[in-house]
């Protein structure tokens, strides 16, 4: 096997744990690993070195965004999981960290989770995104903002009705 | 080093959470969170979250791999997938501006449907409410900031409602439907003589475009894109009636000038 497959072979397990906590559902994270690795091996022959790993976040963060156009576009029919509720306790009556993730916009959520489950640096996030490190550092800050707020129990899409 | 320290920001914050501070400010910022409880609070927070997310989905890491994601599978099954076509397809999309290029073009390419997939989308919806007696509408035309409010917020970007009564069109008011890129607006007007037109306005990655028009057997459409906005005004096919009414939407939802209506 070449230096090329090498590569990503190695980074499958990150692939499927990041598309895991960006979809929360594991068929649909394992589709976008599968997809990504497919179009990964078809430009092969194109590849003459560099960092494979970035590139492969950088197309698995491409479908993810395809898929959730998709999703608003038809509904989904989908088994509720139990699995989230296997793998970390919930903490405060249901406000756990992946409701939490879910109440992100995906550009927040794609930074943080690049950041703090995949241990990229900000430099590596702003050339995945394809913007600034500054607009990655406030995606960051407006995710750790909104989950933080969240799990304190506020909740910031429902307004108060006096 | 400084005794007393230049304000620390959040970005260094961050940073400093994440690994990515300089090593000569480490001392500043850990000075400034022990003065600053509030701060150290949040430092806290942001720390235990990152906990609870890598608890959460680290192990997805470790299970064991299904045969789909297996790489030599996946490369098997390539070898008599992998046809001329796509080896020159995907060369020629690098050449034009290398893997993000490539990206770039994929995307477009999806997006640049969403005319026709809008277009039809509102066409069956003016199809569907306008003959609709009773309840042509969810919000009534008189709630007009409440229309914009509700709707702005569905939507996910400001929705004006244009003022066509120069053009003897009252609002009949609106509603939220589902539309080929996430949640639109829908507006009905009418007529002294009971015509009805409607505006459907949802939000879209394609480029602006001035006013286009397409026919159907009763009734045709306006389509434009005004900053990430499409917007399909449709009503009965008198081609000339239509594109006065989309004119005046469309000078009106025109994002530069000065707003309108709302």
């Amino acid at each position: 096997m070449g230096e090329f497959r090498q590569q990503i072979e190695s980074a499958i397990p990150a692939l499927r744990r990041y598309a895991r906590a960006l979809t929360r559902d594991v068929e649909a994270a394992d589709d976008i690993v599968q997809d990504t690795l497919v179009r990964a091996l078809r430009s092969e022959h194109l590849f003459h070195g560099g960092d494979v790993r970035a590139w492969l976040y950088t197309i698995l963060t491409n479908l993810n965004r395809n898929r959730l156009r998709g999703l608003s576009r038809r509904p989904v029919l989908a088994p509720i999981k139990d699995s989230d509720a296997v793998s970390g306790a919930p903490e405060s009556g249901g406000r756990d960290i992946g409701r939490a993730l879910d109440e992100l916009a995906e550009e927040p959520r794609t930074a943080l989770l690049l950041v703090v489950l995949e241990g990229l640096t900000y430099r590596e996030v702003a050339e995945i995104q394809g913007v600034p490190i500054g607009t990655v550092m406030s995606r960051l800050a407006r995710a750790r903002m909104q989950i933080r707020s969240y799990l304190d129990g506020e909740r910031p899409a429902l307004r108060r009705v006096k | 080093m400084t005794e007393r320290d230049p304000i620390v920001s959040e970005d260094e914050l961050h940073a400093y959470v994440d690994g990515e501070l300089p090593a000569e400010r480490r001392g500043a910022v850990e000075a400034w969170l022990a003065t600053h409880p509030d701060d150290a609070a949040r430092v806290a927070a942001w720390r235990s979250q990152a906990e609870l997310i890598r608890a959460r989905y680290g192990g997805a890491a470790d299970e064991k791999l299904p045969r789909r994601l297996e790489l030599a599978r996946l490369a098997r099954r390539r070898q008599w997938r992998l046809t001329a076509m796509v080896a020159a397809a995907v060369l020629a999309a690098f050449v034009a501006g290398g893997a993000a290029g490539w990206f770039a073009r994929d995307a477009e390419g999806a997006s640049s449907s969403d005319l026709r997939k809008f277009t039809a989308d509102a066409l069956d919806a003016y199809r569907l409410y306008v003959v609709e007696v009773r309840h042509p509408v969810e919000v009534a035309g008189d709630e007009r900031p409440h229309l914009v409010q509700w709707l702005s917020k569905r939507v996910g970007s400001p929705v004006r409602i244009p003022e066509l009564d120069k053009m003897g069109l009252k609002l009949v008011g609106g509603r939220l439907l589902p539309g080929p890129t996430g949640a639109t607006a829908f507006f009905m007007y009418e007529n002294g003589s009971g015509e009805r037109f409607t505006l459907y306005c949802g939000q879209t990655d394609d480029r602006e475009t001035a006013l286009r028009y397409t026919t159907g057997d009763h009734n045709a459409a306006y389509y434009w894109v005004d900053h990430n906005m499409a917007c399909v005004l449709s009503g009965p096919a008198e081609r000339d009636k239509l594109h006065a009414i989309a004119q005046a939407a469309y000078d009106q939802i025109d994002t530069r000038s000065s707003p309108r209506g709302g």
